[in-house]
């Protein structure tokens, strides 16, 4: 293989490697955030209420004087808890409706396709407000309504490539030797449309981080005292002029996890295109 | 061939449409022929003659609507498949009759190991654990001559060539010894030397199992070689229908002459004293299914075509057990006579 394509290839898998080691960090923080962090989330510094980034508060303090640091490595269980949450229901459910829509075809899929199409009329974010709006406040809240924004994506995705698979002769030469519907659809079309899947999710985690948070934001996910960075996003909000760490931090973690998850998806669709492999 | 025993497959007037928005389309029209164990038929025709479709009809594949069988009997294993529900199709796929196809390349699953591939229909039709079958399987490849069986049970099917994928679509078609195959165009995307020996595997395999076969195909060598009987299918119907020597010997439809007439030949008239001889060809295509001429079909492109020709000929007998559909029929076997020493 010529010298550049071995650079392009190597490229490629830096994007993968970054952004799961970026992805990776943040899920250890999830893990162990609350034994690194130096204070606890709810523990007030009244001396230091919105002092900006020092020794003593490495990101400042907010504005009852709680250590942003410690509240922002407390508070990255939330977010990833409602993205990964999200993104299982979302392909679970997703998955099943596309590969039922698009191998049964006619009025199953008619229905399918149906809904999906008025789903998908709507923007994901205003139907997440709307869904959390109704479901109520909170960590079940955010993670139904996420989940509900992406399962017409994923289900029209999946079923366009089911569509494609159902016509591959594999797929014909097992119902030949007398394969049931069931099985044809779990041993030869759905691995074959794993791929597609996979890349789909780590990107529609990233999305699930913004959609998850932005309901912080606007007060419909997890509530206070809790840190969860779209909550404290939108407290700070109102300290802006005075103390603007308040909103760069939570909007740096909230936009490095994002282009982690990203990285990742890109990488894997790279690593995964079966036209590109050696 | 035994007469006396009962045919393995016995498909009388078998008549296949598509309801599309040109409205009812005939493919297959009035098709009948009968199969006895161990026999080989051939069904010969260009692109579009209907062979498939018979095929899948036989196999109640075609998707329903737009296909649709209007009418005929295709007696198997003492039903009539042109009847028979999706459960009872179901259960005889793969048990007692298959199919292999044309596309090695594309007709296996790339997401399962090969041996797992060969194994499921022993699962499914003689409940074999896994294991058994998995056994099965790897026996089943070694008769399809692949070499180091057990470990290539465990590949992959990117890491086979198209030959080798072949033997395994075959090795899976008669893994549970099926009483009928239908192989739609087996060596078509092959080289010549491994159709050859896909050929001569399917051969073997026949005799050992004494399965009947059904060989759709184009290629007149491959009939040649291995069929005992042909069907020659034009335009939806059976046109002529002959033992293998006696086609070859005098064929009695100006259809099936222009077909072997256009297989290029190295010791063709001509070409001792080196010169170049233009291959003969039947002029023009197979009419589309809504453009088909009342009467013989094959009016637009046939060099005796009459006036009589308007009304459809009738199958008859010339000698014992080979028919054709022609007014002049007599005609052809001059023809041919002075073309094929």
């Amino acid at each position: 293989m010529p010298a550049a394509a071995n650079t392009y290839r190597a490229k490629r898998r830096v994007r993968l490697w970054a952004g799961a080691a970026l992805v990776g960090t943040y899920v250890l923080i999830a893990l162990i955030g609350d034994r690194l962090a130096p204070y606890h989330p709810d523990e007030q510094d009244l001396f230091n209420i919105l002092g900006a980034p020092d020794a003593a508060h490495w990101l400042g303090a907010d504005n009852i004087g709680r250590d942003q640091f410690s509240r922002l490595l407390v508070g990255t269980r939330f977010t990833l808890a409602v993205a990964f949450l999200s993104v299982v229901l979302a392909v679970t459910i997703g998955a099943t409706l596309g590969l039922i829509g698009g191998y049964f075809g006619g009025r199953v899929d008619a229905a399918v396709t149906g809904l999906v199409d008025l789903l998908l009329t709507v923007p994901e974010l205003i139907l997440a407000i709307a869904i959390a709006s109704v479901v109520g406040a909170g960590m079940t809240g955010l993670i139904v309504a996420t989940t509900a924004s992406f399962v017409p994506r994923l289900a029209r995705l999946i079923r366009g490539r089911v569509l494609e698979i159902r016509e591959e002769e594999y797929v014909q030469a097992a119902i030949t030797v007398g394969m049931s519907d069931a099985r044809v659809l779990l041993r030869h079309v759905m691995p074959n449309a794993v791929t597609v899947i996979v890349i789909e999710a780590s990107l529609l985690a990233g999305q699930a981080v913004l959609v998850g948070t932005a309901l912080g934001f606007l007060g419909l996910g997890v509530q206070p005292p809790a840190p969860e960075w779209g909550t404290m996003l939108g407290a700070g909000r109102e300290y802006l002029d005075v103390a603007p760490h308040l909103v760069v931090m939570p909007g740096i973690a909230i936009s490095l996890l994002i282009f982690g998850f990203n990285l990742l998806g890109d990488g894997l669709r790279d690593a995964l295109d079966p036209r590109s492999r050696a | 061939m035994n007469v006396a025993t009962e045919p393995v497959l016995a498909v009388q007037g078998l008549t296949t449409g598509f309801d599309t928005a040109r409205g009812r389309l005939v493919a297959v029209n009035d098709l009948s022929f009968s199969l006895a164990r161990g026999e080989t038929l051939a069904i010969v025709g260009e692109s579009g003659c209907g062979k498939s479709v018979a095929a899948l009809s036989i196999m109640r594949l075609l998707e329903t609507p737009p296909a649709l069988i209007l009418g005929g009997t295709i007696r198997f294993a003492g039903r009539d498949l042109a009847q028979a529900d999706e459960a009872t199709m179901s259960g005889l796929r793969g048990a007692k009759l298959s199919m292999i196809f044309q596309e090695p390349m594309t007709a296996l699953n790339p997401s399962m190991k090969v041996g797992l591939q060969i194994a499921e229909p022993l699962m499914r039709h003689r409940g074999l654990t896994r294991e058994a079958a998995l056994a099965r399987a790897v026996e089943m490849l070694d008769l399809v001559r692949i070499p180091e069986a057990a470990r290539r049970a465990e590949d992959y099917p990117h890491r086979m060539s198209g030959g080798m994928r072949q033997r395994v679509m075959i090795a899976m078609a008669l893994a549970c010894e099926p009483d009928l195959l239908i192989a739609d165009e087996p060596t078509t995307a092959l080289d010549v030397t491994i159709q050859a020996q896909v050929l001569e595997i399917l051969r073997a395999l026949q005799a050992r199992m004494g399965a009947a076969v059904i060989l759709i195909t184009h290629d007149l060598g491959v009939v040649a070689e291995v069929a005992d009987r042909v069907v020659v299918m034009y335009a939806g119907h059976k046109v002529e229908e002959a033992d293998v020597a006696s086609l070859f010997a005098r064929p009695r439809h100006p259809y099936t002459h222009g077909l072997m007439r256009s297989v290029p030949r190295v010791n063709a008239p001509g070409r001792a004293s080196g010169g170049r001889v233009r291959l003969p060809e039947i002029a023009g295509i197979v009419p589309a299914l809504d453009q088909r001429p009342p009467g013989c079909p094959f009016v637009p492109r046939c060099p005796l075509a009459s006036a009589r020709c308007a009304e459809m000929p009738p199958l008859a007998e010339h000698s014992p057990g080979h028919w054709a559909a022609c007014w002049h029929s007599d005609a052809v076997g001059q023809a041919a006579g002075a073309g094929h020493a």
